[in-house]
Parts: structure tokens; C-alpha cells; sequence
């Protein structure tokens, strides 16, 4: 079991429901966000193009953030999906450094937080909040390693990227382009 | 012309919009245990070299500062966790991969054993001091009878300490101005600069001050060697590397690396050292001071650049 995530980018407007949703869902503290909205525009007037993106931890295959946290709190549950047991967390703050993505932040109350996936949506047989909520349908959840699930049916027929793949990390977040 | 635009709904606090977790207590605790490796690596070296009688300074002397050098640098880092109470776990498992979990298991091993290393020394400074209780007479005979193997350890681990500092960053792929393997070397010899810089003011023998302001000003010389390489290696390299080296080519940290750490920290403090071995009379508290505050510049603005400096998305 593998999972994962796609985001088409043609699909995405940018309404920051997902942020909300997730905001909501997982009691996120005011002032912070697991997932959050980029959006890039690159070109030469009048030649513009931009691209939206609904951005969050990629759930990374080798994750730096795994590898360098001393006390194991940081860690893969099955299906590969990278979390954080709070009370083995020191709050050092070397996970938080290690993430070329910065998808991680220290709660206020110690203990570095971050995206789950809903961990416990999913455990019920739910999809993550922001998919679930996403009004213009453009998130796919699924299991990579079935290849009839909604993420590897996008993946099959659309072009897509992943972020900084150069990074070595082996992001499972893939953006459809 | 053409423009690129990146906007991003994301501002959590300490992360955007550049990284500032780490702050003071991070290059003030590597500086710290910086200067304790390299007063250990060479209190260890003499001993073991069986020069103990002509480098009191060295051996005896100067590593009396070590354990409060530990202490306070422990309890910087104790103050940078965030969540304090859990501290424990770093002791509940070793992990390989974690130069943090190394780092803390080599801490529990030095401090102890830089204890152990002052209490033989202790009559150096207190020529009648008494044990008191059996127990501690018992233990400071073993520890005199078994002092070589004692130097041994200590020299093993205060090059692994002296080392780790730097490794800390360098094994961050995600900051491009840490990813550099030069770090550990580089962060060592400055740690070993300092330290001599330290025994130079704790000796009281002319002729080791004379050494080790030799030492001393190979190590500086090093040190800039390391760093020109560093540079060398970054623009030759991809362009997030290339990116975090203009941090101090022209970027915000140029006048602070060049100014503070290069020229007062390094430069100078060799010229004063080297007048000085050509009889110049300096006071030689002047090149130790600007000595150790180049060590100390050097982990702060390499802490704070590096968090400035990251993959472009």
C-alpha cells in the first residue's frame, strides 16, 4: 500500500477551501495552515501563464525529515504517510529544518506539526478533508499500489510533476499538468 | 522582460517567509562545544604523545573551563526545545542516520569524562585539595593509573564533537548552504583554533604560548583554505548553491562573514600572533579574544544564513 495524492493544477482555482477544511478538520492553531495555495506566474507580458497549486508535506519515500529526527517521533505509518507521535517529539526543530518543502511547523504547544493526510479520516475509510471538500474536484487520494484507485487511474492518463524532485526526497504529492 | 511571480497563502510563524527556527542557543551551544573539543583534542594529544610535563597549560590548566563549557552549552540547547518536558527521549534510542542523536549520546559520553579529566588535574589549581570520602580517592587513583587510555577516549571523542557541529548542518539537503560537506572540517579546525587560543591564555610557559600560537596560525590558514574551497564548491555547483554562496558574495551576510569572522576573526588575530612570534610585544589576550569571537561569528552567521537559503519552487 501506497499513498498518495494528485492535484491538477488546470482544476485548481485557488479558493483556499482545502486550507479551511483542514484548518477545521484537524483543529490546526490560528495563524497556521498544513496545506496552503501557491500561485506562480511566470512569462513575458502579454504571454503570461499561471499555475495554482494546493501545496502540503509530499509524504516523502525518503523522507529527510524521518532520517534526521533523533528520537524516532517523526516516522512512516503504513502506506507510507509521514507523521509525528507528540509526546516522543522534543521539539528540536531538525525536522522542520531538514524539509525542502517547509511543510512542517513547531505548535504552540511544543511538538512540530504537520499534514497527516487525515490519518484518521482515512483509517475510516474517508478521504482527506481537503479533498473532500474541494468544490472543483481537482484533488485524486488514493493507493498507488492499486491500479484501479482514483489516484493511479490520473496518474495513468495525465501528465504530472512532482516538487524539487531533485531533492531526492520522492515526494508522493504529484501535480497534474 | 520576463517575470516570474511566486505568491504563497502560507506565512506559519518562524517558517515564513524565510526559516527561523533555530535561533541563539543553536551557534552559541556549537561554538561552546566547538572550543570544548578542541581544548580535549589537544589536553588528549599531549597526554597521549607523553608531553603532558611541558604542555602544562594544555593538559592541565586549560581544561579546568571545559565542563561549564558543556554545562552551559547543554542547557542552550535545552532551552531551544520547544517541547522541553520530552527531552528524555533523545535517550531513549540511537539513531545512525541522526547527527542530532549522535550528538546528544556523544555529549552524555565527553561531559562525564571532561569531569573526570579536571578532577585528576584538580591540584593544579588547588595544590592541597582533599577527596574527602574513600570512594573518590579510590576513583581518582584508578583514573590516574588508566589516564593514557583516559586521553585515548577523550581525543576519539573530541574529534567526533568537534566534527558533529558542523555535520548538524551540513546534513540538511534542504538548506543548499549547509549541504556542504566542508562544514564538519571546517567547524572542527575553528574549534581547534579556539581552543589553542584558550590554552595560549591559560599557559604560563612562554615556550608553549610560542607553540601554540604557531599552531595556532596553521589551523587559521586552514581554516580560510576551507573556506575558499566551500566557496569554490558552491559555484560550481547547482543553482540553489550557487544562490546560497551570494548570500556572502553581495548578499545580506557579506559584510558580516567577510568583516567579523574573516578579517577580525581570522586575519588579524594570525598577523597579531605572527608579529608577536617575531618579538613584538602584544598583549596576548588581543589575538585570544578576536580569536574566539571569529569561532563565535562563524556558527551565527552560518546558522542564520543557512536558513535563509533554500530550493527555489
Amino acid at each position: 500500500m501506497r499513498y498518495a495524492m494528485a492535484i491538477d493544477t488546470k482544476k485548481c482555482v485557488g479558493c483556499s477551501d482545502c486550507v479551511v477544511a483542514c484548518q477545521t478538520e484537524n483543529d490546526v492553531p490560528i495563524g497556521y495552515c498544513r496545506d496552503w495555495i501557491v500561485e506562480i506566474t511566470d512569462g513575458t507580458y502579454p504571454q503570461l501563464e499561471t499555475e495554482i497549486r494546493s501545496e502540503r508535506c509530499n509524504h516523502c519515500d525518503n523522507a529527510p525529515c524521518v532520517r534526521c529526527c533523533p528520537t524516532g517521533a517523526s516516522h512512516y505509518e503504513a502506506g507510507g504517510i509521514v507523521t509525528v507521535t507528540h509526546n516522543k517529539c522534543i521539539g528540536c526543530g531538525a525536522c522542520i529544518v531538514s524539509c525542502p518543502y517547509d511543510a512542517r511547523y513547531s505548535h504552540p504547544e511544543g511538538y512540530v506539526d504537520k499534514c497527516t493526510f487525515c490519518l484518521h479520516r482515512i483509517k475510516k475509510g474517508q478521504q482527506p478533508a481537503c479533498v473532500e471538500v474541494c468544490p472543483t474536484k481537482c484533488m485524486y487520494f488514493g493507493d498507488l499500489d492499486d491500479p484501479n484507485s482514483d489516484v493511479s487511474n490520473v496518474l495513468k492518463k495525465r501528465k504530472h510533476k512532482t516538487l524539487i524532485p531533485e531533492a531526492g526526497t520522492k515526494p508522493h504529492v504529484y501535480y497534474l499538468i | 522582460m520576463r517575470e516570474e511571480i511566486i505568491t504563497s497563502g502560507r506565512l506559519n510563524p518562524n517558517i515564513d517567509p524565510h526559516l527561523e527556527i533555530w535561533h541563539w542557543h543553536i551557534p552559541l551551544y556549537l561554538f561552546l562545544g566547538g572550543l570544548a573539543a578542541g581544548i580535549l583534542f589537544f589536553a588528549s594529544l599531549y597526554t597521549v604523545l607523553g608531553k603532558e610535563n611541558k604542555y602544562i597549560g594544555a593538559v592541565r590548566r586549560a581544561p579546568v573551563i571545559v565542563p561549564f563549557l558543556l554545562i552551559i552549552g547543554l542547557a542552550a540547547l535545552f532551552l531551544d526545545l520547544r517541547h522541553k518536558l520530552y527531552f528524555w527521549q533523545l535517550y531513549t534510542t540511537i539513531k545512525i542516520q541522526s547527527p542530532m542523536s549522535w550528538g546528544a549520546w556523544t555529549l552524555m559520553a565527553i561531559t562525564p569524562l571532561s569531569f573526570a579529566w579536571v578532577a585528576i588535574h584538580i591540584r593544579e589549581f588547588f595544590p592541597n585539595w582533599d577527596w574527602k570520602w574513600t570512594l573518590l580517592k579510590e576513583l581518582e587513583k584508578f583514573l590516574v593509573k588508566y589516564k593514557k587510555i583516559l586521553a585515548w577516549i577523550i581525543l576519539y571523542f573530541s574529534v567526533i564533537l568537534g566534527i558533529y557541529t558542523g555535520i548538524l548542518f551540513s546534513a540538511f539537503n534542504a538548506r543548499p548552504l549547509w549541504n556542504t560537506s566542508i562544514l564538519g572540517p571546517l567547524f572542527l579546525v575553528s574549534g581547534l583554533s579556539a581552543g589553542s587560543a584558550v590554552i595560549i591564555l591559560f599557559s604560563r610557559r612562554k615556550r608553549e604560548r610560542i607553540n601554540f600560537a604557531k599552531i595556532d596560525i596553521m589551523l587559521i590558514g586552514i581554516e580560510l583554505f576551507l573556506i575558499v574551497h566551500m566557496f569554490m564548491g558552491f559555484l560550481a555547483s547547482t543553482e540553489v548553491q550557487i544562490d546560497a554562496a551570494n548570500l556572502f558574495l553581495g548578499g545580506p551576510y557579506t559584510a558580516p562573514f567577510w568583516i567579523f569572522v574573516v578579517i577580525i576573526g581570522m586575519i588579524l588575530p594570525a598577523v597579531l600572533e605572527f608579529l608577536e612570534l617575531k618579538k613584538f610585544h602584544i598583549p596576548v589576550i588581543i589575538p585570544v579574544i578576536l580569536v574566539l569571537f571569529g569561532s563565535l561569528m562563524l556558527r551565527f552567521v552560518i546558522a542564520y544564513a543557512g536558513q535563509m537559503s533554500r530550493w527555489l519552487y
